[in-house]
This record gives C-alpha cells, structure tokens and sequence, in this order.
C-alpha cells in the first residue's frame, strides 16, 4: 500500500526562460498589438453631431447604444453581436481546427498578460535560474526589495487594464477626470478593483492553472483538432533515442531541457501532444536556437500534424520512445511495441520530465522514401473551408444587414384591448402604437398618413396636426387613431388592410408598415352580440 | 462500482475506487487554490448565515444579525421615490387642471402615474384597457360619450366622489324611476321602439314619441339628446351604456338601471385622482376645458412646476422614459 492520495497538490513554481526566435517576435508583436487596442481604443474620438457621444467606441448601457466607429447599434439590433459572437466562435473552430490552440497561444488574455507579467519579472528578479534561486532563498531583505518591486509593478499594470475596460463603457476624457477627481460614480471604482484584482492575481500567481484548471476551452479543443492539425509537435522520429553524448546512431535531441524550461506551462512537449500546450511556440524557438548550435535543421520541434509522423513499414520497429517516466521504470510497462502512435498519445497530468539516461531500445529509422504532407495542405483541408465558409456567410450576412438598415424606423401594434371602440355618432375608430426612432442627434419630424382602398381618416392622440416631433437619439411612442365613418364599409367589414406612412418632414423619406382594421363586423361575428 | 481502491499502473496514483464501465476514476488531488477557495466559499457561507435572513423557519426565517429585509428596502425606495416626487405630486396636487395639458413634464408625468392609479383601482370594473364591459353597464372610457360629462374636471370629479354611492354626500346622483309599475306592456314595447328609433336602429312610432315626452323627456330632454348634468345619457348616439338591444332597452325601460361607482377621493388622494383623471381624459374622448384661460400668462404660469423625473421602471429604456408625452400601452 502507498500513502493515500493527498487531498492537494501544490502548484508547481514555473520559472519560464528568455528566449528569442521568430515565434517569440511574432509573440511580441501580438502582444503589442492586442495590448495597444485595449488601452487605446477607448481613446479614439468621433464626431457624431451634437448630443451625441464623441467616442468612436462607446457601449452606453443606460442609454441603451453600441456606437462603434460609424455604426451605432439599438437594443433591437443586438443581432449584430449575436452574429459577431457566432463569427468569433467560428473563428474560434478555424482557427483551433488548423493550428491548435493559437488563440491560447498568442491572443488570449490570459496568455498576454501572464506573458506580460512574466517580462516585468524578468527584468526585476532576472531569468530563470536567478529566479529560481531568489524562489529558494530567505526572506531577506534583497528578496523582499525585489518581491514588492515586481508585486508593484504588477499592481499598476492591473489597475491600468482594469482602468481601462471602464473608458469603453463611459466618455474617457470625461471618466479619466471624474476617477481622479474621485467624483466617479462607484460602480467603476468596483469594476476597476475587481479587474485589477484578477489581472494581479490571475497574471501574477495563477498562470498556467488557468488555462489547465479554469478555462474549459482545453476540454473542448480537442473536438476541434483532428490528425491534420497543426500542433507543436516534437519529431520523435529524428530527436530519439536522445542523449547527451553525440554518440552514433543517436538522434538530434541532446536533451538540453531547452524546450521545458522555456515552457510557460511547465511541461515537457517531448512526451507527445498534451492537453497543457498552449501552442505558445517558445519551445520551438528554443530548439532551434540549439539545432543551429549544433549545427542540425531546424524543426526538431515544430508546428506538425499527428498525420505528419512517417508511417511504420512492415519489418521497421516503431520509432517511438515509450511514454513518461513511468513507463520505463514500470517493468509491466516498458514499450509498446508496434504502436506506431504511442509517442503522441497524451499524457494522463503532468508528469515529472523523465529520466532521458536510460535510452529506449531504437533500432530503426524511418522510411526514407515517405514525406509529409506541406504546409497549406494542413491548412486548407475541408474542415477548414467549411468553417471559412461559414464565417464569410456570417460576415457578408451582417455588412449587407448594416447597410440596407432602414433609415427611418416605425413599428405599428394595433391596441387588441378592445379592438374597437365605438363613437357616439356611430363611427369605429381604431387605435394603434406607433413608435418612431430618431437615431439622429437632432430632433426630427414626422408625418403620419395611411393609405387605403376605403376611407379612413387619422388622428393623433394630443396634436392637433399630424405631425410627431421625435427628440434626438430617442424611441417616441405615439397613439394614432384611424377612423371609419358610421355604415361606411371598413366600419361594417371584419378587416381591412391599411398602410401607416410616416415620412420625415426635413428629407421627404418615407417609410410604412402595414396593419389592419378591425369593423364592427369582427366583434359582432364573435361575441353574436348586435348593437 | 465500489471497487478496491488501488494504485493505477501507468500514472502511479491512487483510483477512488469508483469505477464505470471499467474506466477508473483516479483519485487526483486538487490544486491548493482550488482547495483555499473551497473553504473560503464554505466559510463565506457560514458568515452570510450570520449575517442575513437565510435558514427556513416554519413561519419565517432567520434574521440575521445585520437586519437586512428586502422589504425594508422596497420600503424605502418608495419612499425615495415619492420624496423626489414630492414637488411634482404638490404641483399636481394644486394645478389648475384645465391648463395641465400645457406644461408637458407635469402632464407627462400625471397620465404616467394615473395608468397605475388606473390599473391598480379601476381596471377591475373598467377593464385593462378602460374599454368597459357593456353587459355590466360599466362604461367605456375610450369613446367620447360621457354621462356626468368628459372635460378633465368632470373626469377628477366623478373619481373624487364616485357615482350614485352612499359614502359621499357629494357623490353624482340620478335615479330612473322603473317604469314596470307605471306603464302598461304595449306602452314599454311602443317605447322601446321610440327610444331605439332615436339612434336609427328600428322604426320610431307616433305613441312612443308621445309616451317618450311624457315620461321621459324631463330627464332625457324632448330630442332624447339627454343631460348632462343629471346624468341622463345621450339617447340618440350610437353608444349604448347597457347594449341597444330591444330587450336590454326594455329592460332599462322596466327596472330602470342603477350603476354605482364609489367615491375614490379619500382613498387615492387629490394627487392621484387628479392623475387618473389625466390618464382617463388621454385616452382618446377627453373633451377640452371649456372657458380655461388661454392667455399666455396663465400657460406660463402653468409650465413654471418642477420637471418629471420617473423612476426607472423594467421595461422602459431611460431613452424612451425621456421622450414625454408617451402614452401608456396595454
Ligand atoms: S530543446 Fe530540442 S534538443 Fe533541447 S531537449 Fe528540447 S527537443 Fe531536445
Ligand atoms: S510545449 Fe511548447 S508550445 Fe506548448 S506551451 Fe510549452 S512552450 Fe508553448
């Protein structure tokens, strides 16, 4: 019997190495970019004419707008976000469906901001090995200068994001002012401590247990990958048997730990896809950096698909490496032989970096004459397509949506409470809800008419004209009350079909909706009362 | 299930024991902040039991040592709304009610106020949307026939005192003699075709027109055009408080009708049946103020109260609350 299973394990300290290569550039500059936009963008101005916000993105929850750029977006349009987060989920699936996890690994958040925070510790408690060293040592009072240094640091970093998501929901010039002057309204303070709370938390201690522990997108990726994914892979094949000592027959892996102590989580890509793994890239350009040390090709780990591994000839052994540690020190376990796949299997956790010394037993190399498929083949797979597709489908769908909008908006509901109402001298009249949006900064009029096979006449609850005075950037409900004349035909009839019309006063656009009329007929048909 | 706990092969670990289908479950610890916020959410648990009404009693539940009571809370919201109200009730309290409709924030905010004075009081007899239910002799608010009268002032005081009720020595006051006893069967069946030929719905004769002068006439005038300020309902309209059927007719004929309204002064306040009457007068047969002052003067004087500020209510966008005069909906 061993030691029952504690009831927790303790967060592995990480202490990621620098490293530089194309994927880390291609890493500094997504993050320059994504951080950028997030700080700046509230900043952007917009002139959309008096009395209304200045702010090119703008989501005005009280008054019930999105304003973005151009676009100004009501509460009924919210389909425009729905079709936005569609698109981003489909971008999600194409993305995740040819790279992996590309969004974990460059755009996410999470991975920004932790990268972020992993740079200003860096300079302050210096790489990797001096940070595990200062991790070691006492509380002195050199540990404790360079702890709240970098605490401090990652303090303002934290208000500074929580800072600025609260600019996109208010005018930032305007709230920049109020916040310092302490005349912010308290929901923005709230909203800023908590996000300064999760960004020092989640970017400072959390990291990696994030992404393994809290995100659910990991669980999910792996309905989005299929054997054509692109993943960071590590080529078992050319790497194994690895070793320190270049001795004969050996593979290119020396087993410099370069690629795991780069690793922001903390793992091993060598075992095989793991669910851990970001596609973050970094271990690739550490690998290379060591292949162009000494003097090998690049690509010992590098983005490839499951698909991509030679395939096993009859009468070669599986150019495998049995998974883990265990595995080699388990007896029961030791190889698989024949499974060519084994190698990429994932890994049940995180296991300890195995022990490399004790060398699988390889005998053979792969077939020469087989190669794997290139690069866009990966990329451009149906899958994909389908998921392109859509997305265009989507995208094309919302931008001619946003430009056939109507420029004047009415909705007409006919008052079913009653149906009609009978006037003294005989004539039916019906009543109607008529709302007009006014997205304009000014106020503007309207005009009601109706058109109709028979004769009605129109009127408006409380003007004496027929005209309706919309306030600037605002729904205006208005009764309308359309009449027939006693005996005439649409009084007798059940139904009659009618047209409102509304046009604005200052450009003549017209706009109409139709609606029905309900006679005196309907009501006495349905209740068999008369008179 | 409930296997042997035992020590998994290819990870080392310990399984639970549990097992579905022959799939193990592992017994993998959890990582230590999850476990620190377990607890903290268990502890938060204990101390929100303390401090707020939570466990279940049998009749109520614990009060919790902070007293909180959401109850407590409406209450006082109602009453943070009605302090900042209060100039805008006093102003509605005191307007001169015939030149309300000219000052917009003061209007807009009386009809909002009085469609849930409406909907709270009068829809049970008027009904949701104040059409009325004509085989009850409630009347119908929508048209623009009124028995006691349809200017604003009419309208607040049939509300202030009610119709035909004991409660009110001030209460509008009417009674149909029921004509059962005093006329013979011929002369109703002869009246009744009268009174129905006076609207146009069947052929008047010459002995109900004379019976029509002599019995009725005195209240509903020669021309059957009624009075106003008795209460006598126009007879020669299309409108017809009890149905324009010949027995419903008859039937008023016979037993005479006695509709009652009771006095809602004391009970709503001069601020609300003055809002009511608002709302009531909007919905379309309001007739205007007769001899109200037009002079600019008096608007004037009438738009100088307080601007409207509305509470927040669910399902009106601020935007929209903004864009007075808006008429309530059903
Ligand atoms: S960095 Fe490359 S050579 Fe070094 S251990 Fe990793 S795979 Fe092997
Ligand atoms: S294994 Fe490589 S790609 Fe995956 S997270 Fe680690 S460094 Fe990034």
């Amino acid at each position: 019997m061993t030691q029952p299973a504690p009831l927790f394990a303790a967060q592995e300290p990480i202490f990621p190495r620098r490293v530089s290569g194309r994927f880390r550039t291609l890493k500094w500059w997504i993050m320059g970019l994504t951080l950028g936009i997030y700080y700046l963008v509230p900043w952007i101005r917009w002139d959309r004419g008096p009395n209304l916000p200045d702010q090119a993105v703008l989501v005005d929850l009280a008054g019930r707008r999105f304003y973005f750029f151009w676009i100004e977006i009501w509460p009924h349009e919210f389909y425009f976000v729905a079709g936005l987060l569609i698109m981003a989920g489909l971008g999600l699936f194409l993305f995740t469906s040819a790279l992996g996890r590309v969004w974990c690994g460059y755009t996410c958040p999470q991975t920004v901001w932790t990268d972020l925070f992993i740079l200003v510790e860096r300079w302050i408690e210096g790489d990797r090995n001096a940070r595990f060293r200062l991790w070691k040592a006492k509380w002195d009072a050199r540990k404790w200068r360079l702890r709240l240094t970098k605490w401090l640091v990652w303090l303002l970093i934290a208000v500074a994001t929580g800072g600025a998501w609260v600019f996109y929901f208010a005018d930032a010039p305007t709230l920049a002012r109020e916040l310092l002057t302490l005349d912010a309204h308290p929901v923005a303070y709230a909203t800023i401590a908590v996000l300064t709370g999760t960004t020092f938390v989640l970017g400072g201690f959390l990291r990696e247990q994030v992404c393994i522990y809290m995100c659910p997108w990991p669980r999910i990726q792996g309905a989005m990958m299929d054997e054509g994914t692109l993943t960071v892979g590590y080529r078992d094949w050319r790497g194994e048997p690895r070793g320190k000592k270049r001795v004969k027959g050996a593979g290119d892996c020396i087993d410099c730990m370069a690629c795991v102590n780069v690793c922001p989580m903390g793992i091993d890509i060598r075992e095989g896809q793991q669910m851990e793994c970001i596609t973050c890239a970094l271990c690739i350009d550490a690998c290379d950096d060591v292949m162009a040390k000494i003097g090998k090709p690049r690509g010992l780990i590098d983005y490839l698909a499951l698909d991509d591994r030679p395939p096993v000839l009859p009468g070669e052994h599986a150019p495998v490496r049995p998974m883990g540690s265990d595995a080699l020190d388990d007896p029961n376990t030791t190889g698989r032989p024949g499974s060519g796949d084994t190698a990429v299997e994932p890994v049940e956790g995180r296991t300890a970096p195995a022990p490399h010394a004790a060398a699988a037993p390889f005998v053979t190399r792969h077939s020469e004459v087989w190669a794997p498929q290139p690069v866009w083949r990966h990329i451009f797979r149906p899958r994909t397509i389908l998921y392109s597709v859509a997305w265009l489908a989507i995208g094309v769908a919302l931008v001619f949506a946003l430009f056939v909008r109507p420029e004047i908006e009415m909705t007409a509901a006919p008052v079913r409470n009653p149906t009609f109402v009978t006037l003294s001298d005989g004539a039916i009249r019906n009543a109607y809800d008529v709302r007009l949006r006014n997205k304009h900064g000014e106020a503007r009029e309207f005009h009601l008419s109706l058109t109709s096979e028979t004769a009605l006449a129109i009127s408006l609850e409380g003007e004496d004209d027929r005209i309706v005075t919309v306030p600037p950037d605002a729904t205006r409900q208005q009764r309308v009350y359309v009449t027939a004349a006693p005996g005439s035909d649409a009084a007798t009839r059940a139904l009659t079909d009618l047209r409102l019309w509304v046009e604005d006063v200052a450009s003549g656009e017209r706009a109409y909706r139709d609606t029905i009329f309900n006679g005196k007929e309907s009501f006495d048909e349905r209740t068999g009362a008369a008179g | 299930m409930a296997d042997e706990k035992r020590i998994d092969e290819a990870t080392g670990t310990e399984t639970t024991g549990h097992t579905w289908d022959g799939i193990e479950e592992l017994n993998t610890p959890l990582p230590r902040w999850w476990l620190w916020t377990f607890y903290a959410t268990v502890a938060w648990g204990i101390v929100y039991v303390i401090l707020f009404p939570a466990w279940p009693m049998v009749s109520s539940a614990t009060q919790g040592v902070l007293g909180y009571s959401t109850r407590a809370e409406v209450a006082a919201e109602i009453e943070r709304v009605n302090l900042s109200n209060a100039d805008l009730l006093e102003s509605l309290r005191t307007v001169d009610l015939g030149v309300l409709e000219r000052n917009e924030a003061l209007h807009g905010f009386a009809v909002r106020a009085g469609a849930s004075v409406f909907a709270n009081n009068c829809s049970q007899c008027h009904g949701r949307g104040a059409a009325g239910v004509q085989a009850a002799g409630y009347p119908n608010l929508l048209d623009d026939d009124w028995l006691w009268g349809g200017q604003i002032t009419d309208i607040a005081d049939t509300v202030r005192h009610g119709i035909r009720n004991e409660d009110d020595p001030d209460a509008r006051y009417s009674e149909m003699p029921a004509f059962d006893e005093i006329l013979a069967d011929e002369e109703i069946a002869a009246l009744v075709s009268h009174v129905r030929g006076l609207s146009g719905l069947a052929e008047g004769e010459a002995e109900g027109a004379q019976l029509f002068l002599d019995n009725c006439s005195a209240c509903h005038g020669e021309d059957g055009r009624g009075d106003r300020e008795l209460g006598a309902p126009n007879l020669t309209d299309a409108i017809w408080l009890y149905g324009g059927t010949p027995e419903a007719v008859e039937h008023t004929i016979r037993y005479s009708r006695f509709g009652v309204m009771p006095p809602w002064g004391d009970r709503l306040g001069e601020a609300q049946v003055r809002a009511v009457a608002a709302y009531v007068h909007g919905l379309g047969g309001g007739e205007a103020q007769v001899g109200v002052p037009l002079s600019e003067a008096a608007a004037e004087e009438a738009a100088d109260v307080p601007e409207a500020s509305f509470p927040a209510s669910a399902d009106e966008t601020p935007a929209e609350a903004d864009a007075a005069p808006v008429r309530p909906v059903d």
